[in-house]
């Protein structure tokens, strides 16, 4: 039964783990850029979603479809601000620069709206339901209905629509995308709409879960989510999903046996395992060179 | 040998000269304690740079973990010179460090450096976390509070010398026979593999090196701040050290030198405006990597070889 318990604690915490993931996935899939800024867009989606509450008294659902297209509209406009200018430039330059971006939207938040945490507004009231020994709370099943419904749309999109393909072809050959007359600017910019909707989503629901938001929120979940995106094997979709599962209930389960401090150290030492054994992440294949 | 010595002369003279002008303005109050407060953090980056740059730009490994062996070269010579508090001490704890991370170095890299580009940023990040999460967790090195009260052992004078040592030495190495070994796998692993280089003992070589490097740096910053915590060595950390690196251009000695030193000021200057500080040094940061991509310098060197050519080519032309 505890078993039982730690795996729905940890598959609701490894659903955050994954929304993020995805955005990293993608972004890497498509131009090969570890998004620093990632993680940040996550913070801001959940600030969104904290003044659109407090300020117009919104109910959680408008709060989270809001902050989704403002984190798609800010994902959109830091693309285009301070990734596109080096298109061309070493991928490990434009690392630097998201690396600035982050430090540029964690800082600033903290300078416009201080660093101390603040409550979420609980937007919605915290149930708690008991099936025997269980007890699952209805935030921690709305992560996770969430988060699922979330994933299938956006395997969806990926599969089913035109720009779906776009990203597909982009992210395979961009040269040969663009001379059959795709426009790799704006599909990149897509992806990186689709990206942040989802760290903003992911955002707003960690704020109702965790009931305080603060302007570094960002940073850990922004590594431990790119950790999960190399584990599932980068650049693919259901490994990022798979990646954020994994990490989550490694980190639940360590912490359930009482090992809290080394929980991150963990997570750290089963990616170094996997990433030895399978050097190209769990689902990943091993492309070979050839000379 | 003798036919390098001219410009070894000459290399050694700028250093002295370096050192000797610094203490004239010492002396004459130019530069303050504040001031030799940010050259003495300028140098430590210098050597925590030279190391990194080794790995990142001549044998091409993306290390993300560089913080965690400056860790160990800090908390040896702190615990070291606790109970030693003498010059020797200081000695004997950097040595120590130097030599633990360069066993620990030899057992992370044996096995990641199989790994390529991102997946090996990603886990020597990982092994640098676990690092700082051990001596977050052990008794001798005080848990998440760290050390403090540590000797001041480190000064100015002996950041510079060290500066100039790890500098000379890491060149010395790119421009040996190895050294030369280690750039030819940054190019294109698989021709050096053909020619018949041990791709894997070279990089592992490099990993080491700049690992042993980055645990004198740390040796000098515990013993110089005096305060040592687990937090200091974080993932943030080693991202200072990548982004003077690349700042500075990857592959540039030189232009490590000039990012160090450009981002030293610029925190030195920015220290007046508060919490708008980091604002401003973020901003920064964004515009030069999108005006100058390259980095300051891309991988010009300075060499004092080449400009002594260039006067003496001149010299005959004008005659």
């Amino acid at each position: 039964m505890q078993i039982l318990q730690q795996l729905i604690n940890g598959l609701s915490l490894g659903s955050i783990y994954a929304l993020l993931a995805l955005g990293y996935t993608m972004v890497y899939g498509i131009i090969k850029l570890i998004n620093f800024a990632h993680g940040d867009v996550y913070m801001l989606g959940a600030f969104w979603g904290y003044y659109m509450i407090n300020t117009f008294h919104v109910g959680f659902w408008t709060a989270l479809i809001l902050s989704m297209i403002f984190c798609a509209i800010i994902g959109v406009i830091v693309e285009f601000l301070a990734y596109r200018p080096l298109r061309d430039s070493p991928r490990i330059v434009v690392l630097i620069t998201a690396i600035g971006v982050s430090f540029l939207l964690e800082n600033g938040m903290s300078y416009l709206f201080s660093s101390s945490p603040r409550d979420f507004p609980q937007a919605m009231v915290m149930h708690r339901y008991h099936l025997g020994s269980l007890s699952i709370s209805n935030v921690q099943v709305l992560i996770l209905v969430t988060s699922i419904v979330l994933m299938i749309l956006l395997q969806l999109i990926i599969k089913r629509t035109r720009m779906g393909k776009a990203m597909r072809a982009v992210s395979v050959d961009p040269e040969a995308a663009q001379l059959i007359g795709i426009n790799v600017d704006h599909t990149i910019s897509f992806t990186f709409a689709l990206g942040s909707a989802l760290a903003g989503a992911a955002g707003v629901m960690i704020g109702l879960y965790y009931n305080s938001i603060d302007p570094l929120m960002g940073m850990t979940p922004g590594i431990k989510a790119f950790v999960a995106a190399v584990l599932g094997g980068i650049g693919l979709i259901p490994g990022a999903a798979l990646g954020g599962f994994v990490i989550g209930l490694v980190e639940t389960a360590v912490q359930a046996m009482g090992f809290s401090a080394f929980r991150d150290a963990a997570v750290y030492g089963i990616l170094i395992v996997i990433l030895i054994i399978r050097p190209a992440g769990i689902l990943g294949k091993t492309t070979r060179e050839k000379v | 040998m003798k036919k390098n010595l001219k410009y070894n002369a000459i290399w050694l003279a700028i250093a002295v000269l370096g050192w000797v002008l610094i203490n004239v303005f010492e002396g004459v109050g130019i530069i303050d304690q504040f001031a030799e407060n940010t050259l003495v953090l300028i140098g430590i980056n210098i050597i925590l740079a030279t190391g990194l740059n080794l790995i990142i730009g001549f044998s091409g490994q993306f290390s993300l973990g560089h913080a965690g062996f400056m860790a160990l070269g800090a908390y040896a010579a702190a615990l070291v010179t606790q109970a030693i508090p003498t010059e020797g001490g200081f000695v004997l704890g950097t040595v120590i460090g130097m030599l633990l991370a360069g066993v620990v170095a030899l057992i992370i890299g044996i096995p990641t450096l199989r790994l390529k580009g991102d997946y090996l940023a990603i886990a020597t990040m990982g092994a640098a976390e676990i690092i700082r999460i051990i001596l977050v967790n052990l008794k001798i090195t005080n848990g998440p509070a760290g050390l403090y009260g540590l000797p001041q052992l480190a000064n100015w004078s002996l950041v510079y010398i060290l500066v100039v040592v790890t500098t000379i030495f890491t060149v010395n190495f790119i421009h040996s026979r190895n050294g030369r070994a280690i750039l030819s796998v940054r190019e294109d692993e698989i021709a050096a593999e053909s020619m018949g280089i041990n791709t894997t003992k070279f990089k592992v070589a490099a990993f080491v090196f700049g690992g042993m490097t980055a645990a004198i740096g740390g040796a000098l910053h515990a013993n110089y701040i005096q305060t040592i915590a687990p937090n200091d060595f974080g993932i943030m950390e080693s991202i200072n050290i990548l982004i003077i690196v690349v700042m500075g251009g990857i592959g540039s000695m030189t232009g490590t030198f000039a990012a160090a030193a450009l981002l030293g000021i610029l925190d030195m200057v920015l220290q007046g405006f508060g919490a708008l500080r980091m604002v401003l040094y973020s901003l920064a940061l964004i515009l030069i990597m999108i005006f100058r991509p390259k980095g300051l310098l891309g991988t010009w060197e300075f060499s004092v070889k080449r400009l002594f050519n260039r006067t003496k080519k001149k010299a005959k032309e004008g005659a």
